[in-house]
């Protein structure tokens, strides 16, 4: 259970590997005790993802999870909740890859679409499902500001999170009456490993930066939270800004 | 007629909203129709919804709302015994009860909580140090168990004593006796102190003078640090025998008349509960209190529950909700106590309906929270850093010796609370079993692993 200040006592992580993910459980490990589900594709990174967040004090399990493959989702989530309840779901997968290839090389477009989409719906779906009949639970799910505008640099990515943002933002609204509470978290430019070596755009945050905005959202029942909070300021006046203009823009 | 709907519920802090099949207007044969068919989230009771926390939800499972089990089925006047549906409110079984002169022996700091949910809370009042808790004052209940059959237990069982304070664990309360005190009017003999600090406060709880009074609390400031910090109002005053009244109101001595002035609309942002707004409230409370006054006479709503007297009022702290801290720390952990009043003035947590009061003896209930000591209740809004800051005062409690009460309690962690009830244990023995598979459930029992 969530309690009145927001501790939960358990977390599922889709994208079990996500810096973003760790560091929130981290969060959540220092507070209360904390059982975890990690789930990702078997890898070196998950074992040391595990392995970081016993360290931690969770108490952690890992699930073989590929957001692609979309038939093997149901017996993966239905297996998730089969060990008790689970109050806070991350959806915390994603690829951002070349951008270059995101709109020249079929095969590479549509795999991203494939995982930052289809998989964010596919489990959405699931969990939904699996959230009402628990009867409580909050689902989080990591969209990125360039789902708000996408710029010739990264439409290809800012699609696929234009997509999950729309799904997810609805999903509050299907799910509110049944209590279960929807956050939809658009971080700006974050370090991590899917960014390193990239240019750092203004207003760049961390991983842990990002965590804090998600605990700070699912003890508030916040639907829609930036990270860092300016951004939505940001991106709300260049969500206005004409096209010829847009275009010229250094970012 | 029974029916079964879906709704989303909270306790009175509303916080952590979780959404439940409800049963309502429930007859005794629906609820052991349901305890035998309890689907695999379990089933708990709900009264009128006056814990604060989470202990009359269960999340995915079966709620029973009791509010429709309200009828009173016999008072007898010479014996002052009453026999209660669970769901009957305190309100209504003192309004029924007084023309008789019989009185609830305990009453909490609303009237608007039911039977059932206060032999489950083995709630207290302002009296404890005199009458004790509610459960002092049951003789019988009659329990749906987790077999579906419907078990008269009274005090010689163990069975009733872990229902006494179980937070509806061990089965249903669906009727209980209580014994009713003898009275001569409805209005309170009150002497009144304000006093500097807490030091003064507590000298004056503990030179004797207590025991003069059969009700006893004081008000005190939380918010104000300094030479101001823990002043208080000390209020204490017993039952008016007739003669002690003013002839306007001797004639018609049991008289009660307590209208809800208003309701508090569903409109309040979350924020109003600041240092600026609750400060000046503390200010005026402490300032219109006499500083020495003795013998006046008071009705139950001006002495004990003016609260009462607007409906919804927890609406005011904003759909963030809040949350009530109430500890009771042992007698000799009086530094300890003064200091946890310190660093909540210096938290910046601002409360404004802090109350202190000495308990008497504690109760036989394993799980019943009034042991002898000092209790506290302060109020907080849900902000950022209350989370830490009722961790560490967790701490400082379970140092002292202390606990939390669970019908107030909403985010302590499960280690926490089972080193504050040391018959944790013998409570689980027992409930055990009488639920052997864990029929009865709430997300307090999932959340502190009960």
């Amino acid at each position: 259970m969530i309690d009145a200040v927001g501790n939960p006592q358990s977390l599922l992580l889709l994208g079990g590997t996500s810096e973003i993910a760790l560091a929130t459980a981290e969060r959540y490990a220092t507070r209360r005790p904390l059982r975890v589900l990690l789930a990702a594709r078997p890898s070196e990174r998950l074992d040391a993802a595990a392995a970081r967040l016993d360290r931690a004090g969770a108490t952690v399990v890992t699930l073989h999870f590929d957001a692609a493959d979309t038939a093997s989702h149901p017996a993966i989530i239905e297996k998730a909740f089969a060990d008790g309840d689970i109050d806070i779901t991350l959806i915390a997968f994603g690829l951002l890859g070349d951008q270059e290839k995101a709109w020249t090389d079929h095969a590479t477009a549509v795999e991203l679409a494939q995982v930052n989409y289809v998989g964010a719906v596919s489990v959405g779906v699931l969990l939904a499902k699996a959230l009402q009949w628990q009867g409580h639970g909050a689902l989080v799910a990591l969209s990125s500001a360039a789902a708000e505008r996408p710029r010739r640099s990264n439409f290809g990515y800012g699609s696929t999170k234009a997509g999950l943002d729309a799904f997810y933002t609805g999903l509050t609204e299907a799910l509110r009456p049944s209590g279960i509470r929807v956050s939809v978290i658009r971080p700006g430019f974050v370090h991590t490993k899917m960014t390193a070596g990239m240019k750092a755009a203004p207003l760049a945050v961390t991983p842990e930066q990002v965590a804090e905005v998600i605990v700070d959202a699912v003890a508030h029942g916040r639907e829609q939270a930036w990270a860092p909070a300016p951004m939505r300021f940001v991106m709300s006046a260049l969500r206005h800004v004409p096209r010829p203009i847009f275009r010229r823009l250094p970012i | 007629m029974s029916e079964t709907v879906i709704r989303t519920l909270t306790g009175w802090g509303r916080t952590a909203p979780t959404s439940a099949r409800v049963l309502v207007n429930p007859t005794v044969e629906a609820i052991q129709q349901a305890v035998r068919d309890p689907g695999n989230r379990g089933v708990i009771a709900r009264g009128l919804g006056r814990s604060y926390g989470d202990p009359a939800q269960n999340a995915g499972g079966l709620v029973v709302d009791m509010t429709g089990c309200n009828r009173i089925h016999s008072i007898d006047a010479a014996s002052g015994l009453a026999m209660v549906d669970a769901g009957v409110s305190l309100d209504a079984l003192m309004r029924t009860a007084l023309p008789f002169g019989l009185w609830v022996p305990v009453l909490p700091g609303t009237r608007q909580v039911t039977v059932g949910g206060a032999i489950a809370a083995d709630i207290h009042g302002k009296n404890h140090h005199t009458a004790g808790t509610f459960g002092n004052h049951v003789q019988a209940i009659d329990l749906v168990t987790a077999d579906g059959s419907v078990t008269t237990v009274t005090p010689n069982d163990e069975l009733f004593w872990a229902t006494v304070g179980g937070m509806g664990l061990t089965g249903i309360i669906v009727r209980a006796t209580i014994a009713l005190t003898q009275v001569e009017s409805a209005y309170f003999v009150v002497d009144t102190d304000r006093t500097a600090d807490l030091d003064e406060l507590m000298a004056l709880l503990t030179d004797g003078s207590d025991d003069r009074y059969d009700y006893s609390a004081a008000w005190f400031d939380a918010i104000s640090t300094g030479a101001k910090l823990g002043r208080a109002v000390l209020t204490r005053g017993s039952l008016a025998r007739r003669d002690e009244l003013p002839p306007k109101l001797r004639c018609a001595p049991l008289a009660f008349d307590a209208p809800q002035l208003l309701t508090a609309p569903n409109v309040f942002p979350n924020g109003l509960a600041n240092r600026a707004i609750f400060g000046a409230m503390s200010e005026a409370w402490y300032r219109k209190a006499p500083r020495c006054r003795r013998g006046e006479v008071q009705n139950l709503t001006t002495f004990y529950h003016p609260l009462d007297m607007i409906g919804e009022w927890n609406r005011a702290y904003g759909p963030r909700g809040f949350l009530q801290y109430q500890f009771v720390v042992p007698l000799d952990g009086q530094d300890s106590f003064l200091r946890i009043v310190e660093d909540i003035a210096r938290s910046g947590h601002v409360s404004f309906l802090n109350v202190l009061k000495r308990f008497g003896e504690a109760s036989r209930a394993p799980l019943s929270f009034p042991q002898p000591g000092w209790t506290i209740t302060v109020d907080f809004p849900i902000r950022r850093g209350l989370a830490e800051f009722c961790d560490r005062l967790d701490e400082r409690v379970l140092d002292a010796g202390g606990r939390l009460y669970l019908a107030k309690e909403s985010r302590t962690s499960a280690a926490t609370l089972h080193r504050m009830y040391p018959r944790i244990d013998e409570w689980r023995k027992i409930r055990a079993a009488a639920d052997p598979t864990g029929i009865f459930a709430s997300d307090l029992s999932r959340r502190l692993e009960l």
